[in-house]
C-alpha cells in the first residue's frame, strides 16, 4: 500500500495537465469531474496509506520512495534524489492537504458555476494541491523547494484569477513579490546547508547538523535564521505579513485553500521539519517565538476593526499562524502541528461559509451591510458558528480549544517558554474571541438589511457540514501522540493541576470576549458607537484598520524609492551598450536596405567595388 | 608568329576589361550593358590566350572556347530578356525596371 | 609582326572606347566589330590562329549579328532613346565608372609590374592540338558547354515567344501605382 505513495501528489498533477491542455474544450461537468475526482482519489489513497502506516509502521517509523535521481552533478557530489518521504509529520500534512483540498474543490465546483475560466480555475487549484503535496512529502530539500515555488506560483495565479480587474492583479503581484523576499532567504539557506553539510537530503541534513554543529554555533544560527526568513515570507508573519490581507482578491475557495490547507502553513511545516537546526540555535528559536507572539497580537488587533468579512478572516489567519510560530518557538512542535490541523478545519470552513454569505449578498463583503442571516441561511449559520467557536477556542466543545490551550500550556511550562509568551497568547485569545464574536454577530444577528439571493445546494453544503463536524470534534484526535515518532515530544508533565487552571482561565477569558462582542454589537450598539467617538479613537481605528501601517511604511521606505530610482533610470544607462549594438544594427540595416533599390547599374557597381577591394587585399 | 612582351598583352586585356566595366556602369541602355559585358568576356578570353601562348599550352585556348560558348548562351538569353522588357515596359532603360516584388 | 600587335592593340582600345560611348547602338556595334577584329588579329599574332578565326566567325559574326537583329526588331525604341542618354551630357556621370575602372586597371598594372617579365612563345598552337585537348581531358567540359548552349536556346525561345492569350498583363502604369 505504501508503494502507492507517488500517486498522491501525481494524481492532482495529472488533473492539472489534462485540464490545462484540454479543459477549455471539455464540458463543465467533465471539468469538475476531473478537477475534483482525481484529488479526491488522491485523498482516498492518502487515507489508505495512513491506515497502513498506523497499523503496521515500517522500520524507523518512516518510509522512503525514491523515484529517480534529479540532475546528478558528479564532480560536486550533488545527487539530489527525487524521493518522497513518509513519516508521522508528513502523514498529518498529507491528509489535511488532500482531504480539506478535496472538500474545497467540491465546494468550488458549485461556487464557480457561473464564472468564466472554469477549467482554468480547476487546473490552477489542482496544481496548487499537487505542489503542496510535493512540498510536504519531499525527502530532499530541493524537491521541497520545487513544491515551495509551485505553491507560490499557484497562489499568484489564483489571487489574480479575476485578472480583468487591475486591483486583483496588484494583489497577486504583491503576494508574489513579498513572498519572493522570503524565498530568497530560503534559497540562500539551502546553499548554506549544502556548502557546510554537503547534502540536501532532509534526514541526512538533520543528523549531520546534530553531529557537526555544536549547540549555539554561528553557522547553525545563520541557517536557522535563513530558513526562518523563508517561513516568515510564506506564512505571512511579521514583517512580511502584508500580502495576505490583499490576497482576498481571489475567489473565496481560493482563500480557503491558501489559508487552511496550503501555502501559509508551508512555513510552519518547514520549521517543524527542520526542528533540529532550530533546536541547535536557541537565539533564533526564541526569535521564532517572538515573531509569532508579536504577529498574533498585531493581527488580532487589526482584525478587530476590519469591515470586510474576508479581511477579518485573513487577519485571523495571520494571528493563528502566529500561535503556531509561538508554539514552534518554544519547542512545542507537536502542538504547532496539532493547531495547524484544527486550524485547517475551521479556517477553511469559515472561508467557505463566508463565500456562501458573500454570494448570497450579491458579492457584498462589508459586514455592516449584512445582518439577520441567522434564520434565512440556517446551515450556513450553524456551520459558521461551529467554525467561529473553534477559532475563538470556545471551551470543551471546539477543536481550537484543545490545540490552542496545548500551545498556551506548553508556552508556559516548556524550558524555552516563559510567562510573557504565555501572556501574549492569553491576551490574543481574548482578542480572538472579540473579533470572532463581532464577525458572527454583525453577519448573522441584528436586523436584516438585504434579502439573501442564491442559496447553496448540496455541493456547497456538504463540505460545510463535514468541516463543521471536524471543527467541533477534530480536537479529540490525539495528533500530538501520533506525531511522537517524528517530532520530539514534550516531557510528560507533572502539572496537570496547572494545566486545568490555565485552561479554565483561558476558557473564561474566551467567554468574556464573546460576551463583550455580543454586548457591543447585539445588545448595546450605542456603546460601540460611544467607544468609537472617544477622543483619539478615530486615529487608533484608522491605524489598526490599515494593519498597523505596515503598507504605508513599506510603500514609503521601499516601493517609492524604488519607483523613483526606476524613473531616474528609465533610459537605462547600463543597457545603453546593448541598445547601442541594436542601434548599430538598425542603422546598418537601413544603409543596406537602401542599396537594394533594384537598379541594375548600382548592383554592377557594387560587384565591381567588391572585386576591387578583394584584389586590393590580395595584392597589397 | 611574333613574340610579344607578356606584360603588354595582359595590359591590353586589362584595359579592355576596364573599358567594359566602365561601359556597364555608365550606360542606362540595356543593349549597351549587354554589349559591355561582351567586351569584358572577350578581354578575359584574351588574358587566357596570352597565358596559353606564354606557357605554350593548349589549355588557355580551351578555356577561351568555354568562355565563347558561355557568352553565346548568355547573349541569346539576355537579348530575349530585352525583347520581353520592351514588350512589357516599352523601354530599354535599365533604371525603369527597378521595382521588386516579394 | 610585333608591329601588327601594337597597332591592333591600339585599334582595339580606341574602337572599344568609341563603342561604349556612342549614342546610336548600330554605330556602337560597328565599332565593336572593329574592336573584335583587332583582338582577333592579336590572337593570330601571338600564336592562336584557330581562336582568331573563331573570334571573327562567332563573336564578330554571330553574336554581333544577333545584337543587330534585336536592334532592328526594336527599331526606334532602341535607336533614338534620347532621354536615356541625357545623363551622358553631364560630366559628373563619368566620374564613378571611370574611377572604378581606373582603380581596377591600376591594380592590374601593379600586378603585372610586380610579376616576372616574360614573352609569348614563338610557336603557334595548331587546331589539331586544341581538338585533341578538347575531346581528351576536357570532354566533360565540352559536354557541359553543349548543355549550357541547349539551356540558352530553350530559355531564349521561351522568353522571346509572342504573348499568349490569358497571360497576365504586363506592368502598366496603373499596375505600378497599385
Amino acid at each position: 500500500m505504501l508503494g502507492l505513495l507517488w500517486l498522491v501528489p501525481v494524481l492532482p498533477l495529472v488533473a492539472f495537465v489534462l485540464l490545462a491542455l484540454g479543459g477549455a474544450r471539455m464540458p463543465r461537468a467533465a471539468v469538475s469531474a476531473l478537477g475534483v475526482g482525481l484529488p479526491a482519489a488522491a485523498a482516498v489513497i492518502a487515507a489508505l496509506i495512513a491506515i497502513t502506516f498506523g497499523a503496521s509502521p515500517p522500520a524507523g517509523h518512516s518510509y522512503t520512495q525514491v523515484l529517480w535521481t534529479w540532475m546528478p552533478v558528479a564532480g560536486a557530489d550533488f545527487m539530489p534524489q527525487f524521493a518522497l518521504h513518509l513519516d508521522a509529520l508528513s502523514i498529518v500534512m498529507m491528509l489535511v492537504v488532500t482531504w480539506v483540498g478535496s472538500l474545497i474543490l467540491l465546494y468550488s465546483s458549485e461556487f464557480m458555476e457561473g464564472e468564466e475560466g472554469y477549467s482554468r480555475y480547476f487546473a490552477y487549484m489542482d496544481l496548487f494541491i499537487s505542489s503542496m503535496l510535493f512540498l510536504v512529502l519531499a525527502r530532499d530539500l530541493l524537491v521541497l523547494f520545487l513544491g515551495w515555488e509551485g505553491v507560490g506560483l499557484c497562489s499568484y495565479l489564483l489571487i489574480g484569477f479575476w485578472y480583468k480587474d487591475e486591483n486583483n492583479v496588484r494583489a497577486a503581484n504583491k503576494a508574489f513579490i513579498v513572498t519572493r523576499v522570503g524565498d530568497t532567504a530560503f534559497a540562500i539557506g539551502l546553499f548554506l546547508l549544502f556548502s557546510s553539510l554537503g547534502t540536501l537530503d532532509i534526514p541526512e541534513v538533520l543528523s549531520r547538523a546534530a553531529q557537526q554543529w555544536p549547540a549555539g554555533s554561528a553557522v547553525a544560527a545563520a541557517a536557522a535564521a535563513l530558513l526562518l526568513g523563508g517561513a516568515v515570507g510564506k506564512s505571512a508573519q511579521l514583517p512580511l505579513q502584508t500580502w495576505l490581507p490583499d490576497a482576498m482578491a481571489g475567489p473565496s475557495p481560493v482563500s480557503a485553500l491558501i489559508h487552511a490547507a496550503t501555502m501559509v502553513t508551508a512555513g510552519v511545516y518547514l520549521i517543524a521539519r527542520m526542528h533540529v537546526i532550530f533546536t541547535l540555535s536557541p537565539l533564533v528559536q526564541w526569535f521564532v517565538a517572538l515573531v509569532g507572539a508579536l504577529t498574533l497580537l498585531l493581527a488580532a488587533c487589526a482584525a478587530l476593526v476590519q469591515r470586510d468579512i474576508k479581511r477579518v478572516l485573513a487577519y485571523s489567519t495571520i494571528s493563528q499562524i502566529g500561535y503556531m510560530f509561538l508554539a514552534l518557538g518554544v519547542g512545542a512542535w507537536t502542538a504547532a502541528i496539532f493547531h495547524f490541523m484544527t486550524h485547517a478545519f475551521f479556517k477553511s470552513l469559515l472561508f467557505l461559509a463566508a463565500g456562501v454569505v458573500i454570494l448570497a449578498m450579491h458579492h457584498e463583503h462589508n459586514m455592516f451591510a449584512m445582518g439577520g442571516l441567522r434564520r434565512r441561511m440556517p446551515v450556513t449559520f450553524w456551520t459558521f458558528v461551529a467554525g467561529g467557536l473553534a477559532l475563538s477556542a470556545f471551551p470543551l466543545i471546539s477543536a481550537g480549544f484543545y490545540s490552542k490551550d496545548l500551545i498556551l500550556f506548553e508556552a508556559f511550562t516548556l524550558p524555552r517558554g516563559n510567562v510573557l509568551f504565555w501572556l501574549a497568547g492569553f491576551v490574543g485569545s481574548l482578542l480572538t474571541a472579540i473579533y470572532t464574536g463581532r464577525m458572527v454577530f454583525l453577519t448573522f444577528f441584528g436586523p436584516a438589511k438585504h434579502e439573501p439571493g442564491r442559496q447553496p445546494r448540496w455541493r456547497m453544503q456538504t463540505p460545510l457540514i463535514i468541516l463543521g463536524v471536524l471543527a467541533i470534534c477534530g480536537g479529540f484526535i490525539n495528533v500530538p501522540d501520533f506525531l511522537r515518532t517524528a517530532l520530539p515530544a514534550p516531557p510528560e508533565s507533572e502539572h496537570s493541576g496547572l494545566q486545568i487552571g490555565l485552561e479554565s482561565a483561558t476558557g473564561a477569558l474566551v467567554i468574556v470576549g464573546i460576551l463583550v462582542a455580543a454586548a457591543l454589537f447585539v445588545w448595546r450598539r450605542a456603546w460601540a458607537d460611544a467607544l468609537y467617538r472617544l477622543p483619539g479613537m478615530a486615529g487608533v481605528h484608522a491605524f489598526l484598520f490599515s494593519g498597523w501601517g505596515f503598507d504605508w511604511v513599506y510603500d514609503h521606505a521601499l516601493v517609492r524609492p524604488f519607483v523613483t530610482l526606476a524613473r531616474i533610470n528609465r533610459r537605462d544607462f547600463i543597457d545603453f551598450f546593448y541598445t547601442a549594438v541594436a542601434w548599430l544594427n538598425i542603422g546598418g540595416h537601413r544603409v543596406l536596405s537602401a542599396t537594394e533599390n533594384g537598379r541594375l547599374r548600382w548592383y554592377a557597381a557594387g560587384i565591381a567595388a567588391g572585386a576591387v577591394i578583394v584584389i586590393a587585399i590580395m595584392v597589397l | 608568329m611574333a613574340t610579344v612582351p607578356l606584360e603588354l598583352a595582359l595590359l591590353l586585356a586589362g584595359v579592355l576589361f576596364a573599358l567594359g566595366l566602365a561601359g556597364v556602369l555608365l550606360r542606362r541602355n540595356i543593349i549597351f550593358v549587354l554589349l559591355s559585358i561582351e567586351i569584358m568576356l572577350n578581354a578575359a578570353g584574351l588574358a587566357f590566350i596570352v597565358a596559353g601562348a606564354r606557357w605554350q599550352q593548349v589549355d588557355g585556348q580551351v578555356m577561351f572556347l568555354f568562355i565563347l560558348s558561355m557568352a553565346a548562351a548568355e547573349v541569346a538569353v539576355g537579348l530575349a530578356l530585352v525583347l520581353q522588357m520592351v514588350h512589357r515596359f516599352g523601354t530599354v532603360d535599365s533604371d525603369v525596371v527597378s521595382r521588386m516584388r516579394g | 609582326m610585333e608591329v601588327a600587335f601594337y597597332i591592333a592593340g591600339i585599334v582595339a582600345v580606341i574602337a572599344t572606347f568609341m563603342a561604349i560611348t556612342r549614342r546610336n547602338p548600330v554605330h556602337a556595334l560597328l565599332y565593336l566589330v572593329v574592336s573584335l577584329l583587332a583582338v582577333a588579329l592579336v590572337f593570330y599574332v601571338i600564336g592562336a590562329p584557330f581562336i582568331a578565326a573563331l573570334e571573327v566567325i562567332i563573336y564578330a559574326g554571330a553574336i554581333i549579328v544577333l545584337f543587330l537583329f534585336v536592334v532592328m526588331i526594336l527599331g526606334n525604341v532602341v535607336v533614338r532613346p534620347a532621354e536615356l542618354d541625357r545623363h551622358l551630357q553631364r560630366p559628373l556621370t563619368y566620374v564613378g565608372p571611370a574611377a572604378l575602372g581606373l582603380v581596377l586597371l591600376g591594380e592590374f598594372i601593379y600586378i603585372l609590374v610586380r610579376g616576372a617579365p616574360g614573352q609569348t612563345g614563338p610557336v603557334a598552337i595548331s587546331p589539331q592540338e586544341l581538338g585533341e585537348a578538347l575531346f581528351g581531358p576536357y570532354l566533360v567540359g565540352v559536354e557541359l558547354a553543349a548543355l549550357l548552349l541547349l539551356a540558352g536556346l530553350v530559355g531564349a525561345y521561351y522568353l522571346g515567344r509572342p504573348k499568349q492569350p490569358g497571360e497576365p498583363e504586363g506592368e502598366t502604369d496603373g499596375d505600378r501605382s497599385a
